[in-house]
């Protein structure tokens, strides 16, 4: 009796926590509004099966549960119901599938027209780099990492040039641009989340992989590391400001570009 | 039908091959340390495994200190909290549950349960036990190298694993990768002995559909893992080399603090891949003798035949089949091709129709059963919770545009602890009550179960069902502390201190779990042979505690499957399967 009121309990009690729960995602700053409908389709099914098999058990705990003279039926199988129940896991298993899939394929189709952004990860500091005017991003390689081009863009690579090089900073974006971000490591294996964009992706070290979204909110957001990558894991973090096209633009203007960096260095060099 | 009887004609074949005599040991050294008897052995995996679980035990307590209270443990560091999760995972996973469920309840109940007098390799056997003991000690001595041990994570990435960004970069990583080593080593000569035993050592009439679901469960993860553990082993040795000798299997061109590694052209990934296919298998090897241990739990203490049993026995098969497909839904975000997102999708959320009804048939059960609640009977119970509970969350995670934001995430932790780590142990702590009669010979106290069982389910659910909306909120995994960022509320720390209330409360009540273990074996209820009443063969032994070759003089004989209970018209309300059937009237 107590064992099927403490299961019911468990059930209702999970149900009620799920409702009142202050702990709930983000808002939403990105596109990606359909990956919060999916997790919430899941919730659903997921809950009502949950709710439904602890519910039954807690009856047949209550009962069924040992008085004297009982004696539990004999049947081994019941080819009919064993059947109607593994379709209806299918339906339901197919319910979440589709739709997640129907999702997956936007997430890894880029729009024409995203905008490029390359996120260089290093132990433990988020850099950045910007096309530059050229709309183009130049050729890198880790081999080319030097303290006066930490994030080793190829120096005879003319469309390296004017890229714009953000070192520890924060980034900025235009609000209502999707962006593809091209993901790159020099070190260990790193891992680019924002809460709020709900995106997230892994940078690896030989490789470049890429991740897109389109901010939908101005704000300031915080980029989180997301795969272990040594001690300071758990404070490799940077600051990602959305703002409107004239602010960004603003704020473009006022970086340095590769070429002025590489002068600069070459100057810094000459007056020892 | 299924097969539950031996048939009309009610003949049993003479037996093929000869009954083969054992090593008897001659001292007390072979009969207790060097023991060749599987029994022995399974009390020497269960007693190690245990030990070097209380390990992990106490990791997990100072990663929950760590957590509720960030800056209040000035002897906890950013490195200790990382050398603590690594290892804390690591044990659970392979030196505890894998251990536990193969070496331990494996030795003990599949020759007793297929009617066999022992494993048919049993100097193997007992190598195996001895190389997997040297496997624990090179672990702990990770913990007393200079650096420590590791703090790779559990999943030991690559290249951060063999950097000096992480911790245990000088011996704990070497000492890991060479336990593990000796670890698959270890389990490949058991493993092959479970397999073979099962194949070729079962008793007359003992057909492989006759046989028990515990010998299913653990037989189909022995043989998950033969074929798994080779990816670690192969992944494990490369990194070795990685380490050691400078080779670059999974190390690309690096710069690491702004010195240039001599690496270059390996691939992270390759690693990653590696892994997770020993990875997803591995969640199954902990699993599905856990599916099989719960059945006869269920079974037994329902006074029911195990509803579906050919279903069930399939369902086992289906499920290991597939786990080998499945691998890098642990990778949706890892940089992989995001195309193969599309098969591994499909294929995870496939496996989830043959492991839905192994659920619907415990439950069925249940149904019209005669439930005695004994402590093995709720702690089916609060495995039936715990793991349709993670089960479900694991939808979330295979479908790829749901993992993206949940990855790496207190989510996950909470699915993995409820799924992998809740439910099989509560099995393991059921078993434990239910076949420590026959291995000792006396009950375990029950109201020591009944409240070790209480506290440790509604603990762990009061741990792990909440964790999981930290990580919707985006709270990563793996973080020393939370700091200051922005959208992490002041309630998150109040939750997290309640977590670890709870965790240090369930912790307790495992020390009281001991002392039932060790305070029964000498004032424990006498249980005589067969206490629970029940079908399978190791409760018809001739001695309880079972003596070396099980039987006696003459081996049993199985005419029946494993599950007749309650069977109309029987004077019982259990049949033992080597009971000769009763010429019926006509």
């Amino acid at each position: 009796m107590t064992t099927a009121i403490i299961l019911v309990l468990v059930a209702l009690g999970s149900v009620l926590f799920h409702i009142l729960s202050p702990w709930w995602w983000t808002p939403i700053a990105s596109n990606w509004g359909y990956i919060d409908h999916t997790i919430n389709l899941t919730f659903w099914i997921t809950g009502f099966v949950f709710t439904a098999i602890i519910l039954f058990t807690a009856y047949c705990v209550f009962r069924f549960r040992h008085q004297p003279g009982r004696q539990a039926i004999y049947n081994p199988e019941n080819k009919r119901l064993e059947w109607w129940l593994t379709i209806g896991t299918a339906v339901g298993v197919g319910a979440l599938l589709a739709p997640g899939l129907f999702v997956w394929d936007q997430f890894v189709t880029v729009p024409k027209g995203a905008s490029e952004v390359e996120v260089i990860a290093q132990q433990w500091q988020w850099n950045f780099r910007l096309p530059g005017e050229d709309g183009r991003l130049g050729a890198s390689d880790t081999r080319n990492v030097s303290s006066s081009n930490p994030l080793g863009l190829n120096p005879n690579d003319p469309n390296g040039r004017d890229d714009v090089v953000i070192e520890g900073d924060a980034l900025h974006l235009p609000l209502g641009k999707p962006v593809k971000l091209l993901l790159r490591s020099i070190d260990v294996v790193h891992s680019f989340y924002v809460p709020e964009f709900r995106a997230k992706m892994d940078l690896v070290p030989g490789v470049v992989t890429y991740v897109w979204f389109t901010p939908t909110r101005t704000g300031t957001f915080e980029t989180l590391c997301t795969e272990l990558c040594g001690a300071a894991h758990y404070n490799m973090r940077a600051k990602v400001v959305v703002e409107e096209a004239s602010e960004y633009q603003a704020w473009v203007r006022k970086q340095k570009t590769f070429a002025q960096l590489s002068a600069r260095t070459r100057q810094a060099k000459g007056t020892q | 039908m299924v097969d539950t009887t031996i048939g009309a004609a009610g003949v049993i074949q003479p037996a093929e091959v000869k009954d083969v005599e054992l090593y008897h040991p001659k001292s007390w050294v072979t009969k207790y340390v060097f023991c060749q008897d599987a029994k022995v052995i399974a009390i020497q995996y269960a007693i190690t495994a245990l030990g070097i679980g209380l390990v992990a035990l106490v990791l997990s307590w100072l990663i929950r200190l760590q957590l509720a209270f960030p800056s209040s443990f000035s002897a906890i560091g950013p490195t200790d909290y990382l050398q603590f999760i690594t290892m804390h995972g690591m044990i659970m996973v392979i030196y505890l549950l894998t251990a536990l469920f193969l070496g331990g309840f494996g030795n003990y109940l599949i020759p007793l349960m297929v009617g066999a007098r022992d494993m048919v390799f049993p100097y193997v056997n007992m190598l195996s036990y001895w190389v997997y003991l040297l496997a624990v000690l090179v672990l702990v001595a990770s913990f007393f190298m200079p650096g420590g041990p590791t703090g790779a994570g559990w999943t030991l990435y690559p290249p951060q694993a063999i950097l000096s960004g992480t911790p245990g970069q000088d011996w704990g990583i070497i000492l890991m990768l060479a336990s593990l080593i000796l670890f698959i080593i270890g389990f490949t000569m058991g493993g092959l002995n479970y397999v073979v035993t099962v194949l070729q050592a079962r008793t007359r009439g003992m057909t492989m559909m006759r046989l028990p679901l515990t010998v299913w469960g653990i037989f189909m993860a022995t043989v998950l893992a033969l074929l798994a553990f080779p990816a670690l082993f192969v992944g494990c040795v490369m990194m070795l080399f990685d380490r050691i000798l400078g080779t670059s299997f999974f190390m690309p061109a690096i710069v690491e603090m702004g010195q240039h590694l001599k690496y270059g052209g390996g691939s992270p990934l390759l690693f990653q891949h590696l892994f997770w296919f020993f990875g997803h298998p591995e969640v199954y090897i902990v699993a599905l003798p856990a599916f099989g241990i719960v059945s006869d739990l269920i079974s037994t203490h329902a006074r029911k035949n195990i509803f579906g049993y050919r279903m069930m026995v399939w369902a086992i098969i289906v499920i290991g089949a597939l786990s080998f497909l499945v691998w890098a839904h642990h990778m949706y975000v890892s940089g992989m091709n995001p195309y193969f997102g599309f098969y591994f999708a499909t294929t995870t959320l496939v496996i989830a129709i043959p492991t839905a009804i192994k659920v619907y048939n415990w439950v069925l059960t249940l149904w019209r059963g005669d439930i005695h609640l004994t402590v093995p009977m709720l702690f089916a119970l609060s495995f039936i919770v715990t793991f349709v509970n993670g089960g479900l969350t694991g939808l979330f995670l295979g479908n790829p545009v749901v993992d993206v934001p949940l990855s790496d995430t207190m989510f996950v932790v909470a699915h993995f602890h409820m799924v992998m780590g809740m439910a099989p142990i509560f099995v393991i702590f059921g078993a434990i009550y239910h076949w420590y009669p026959k291995v000792t010979g006396r009950m375990m106290n029950e109201a020591l179960g009944q409240f070790h069982f209480w506290v440790s389910f509604l603990g762990a659910y009061a741990i792990y069902f909440p964790m999981h909306y930290l990580g919707l909120l985006g709270v990563p995994r793996r973080y020393f502390e939370m700091g200051d960022m922005a959208f992490i509320p002041q309630s998150a720390t109040t939750l997290n201190i309640f977590i670890t209330m709870a965790a240090l409360t369930v912790g307790f009540a495992q020390m009281v779990f001991l002392f039932n273990l060790i305070w029964s074996l000498f004032w424990g209820k006498p249980a005589g042979s067969n206490p629970w009443r029940a079908t399978t063969l190791e409760w018809q032994t001739p001695e309880t505690p079972p003596g070396h070759g099980n039987w006696g003089k003459e081996l049993p004989v199985v005419y029946r499957w494993a599950y007749d209970y309650s069977v109309p018209g029987a004077k019982e309300d259990f049949v033992p399967q080597n009971q000769p059937p009763t010429p019926r009237a006509a």
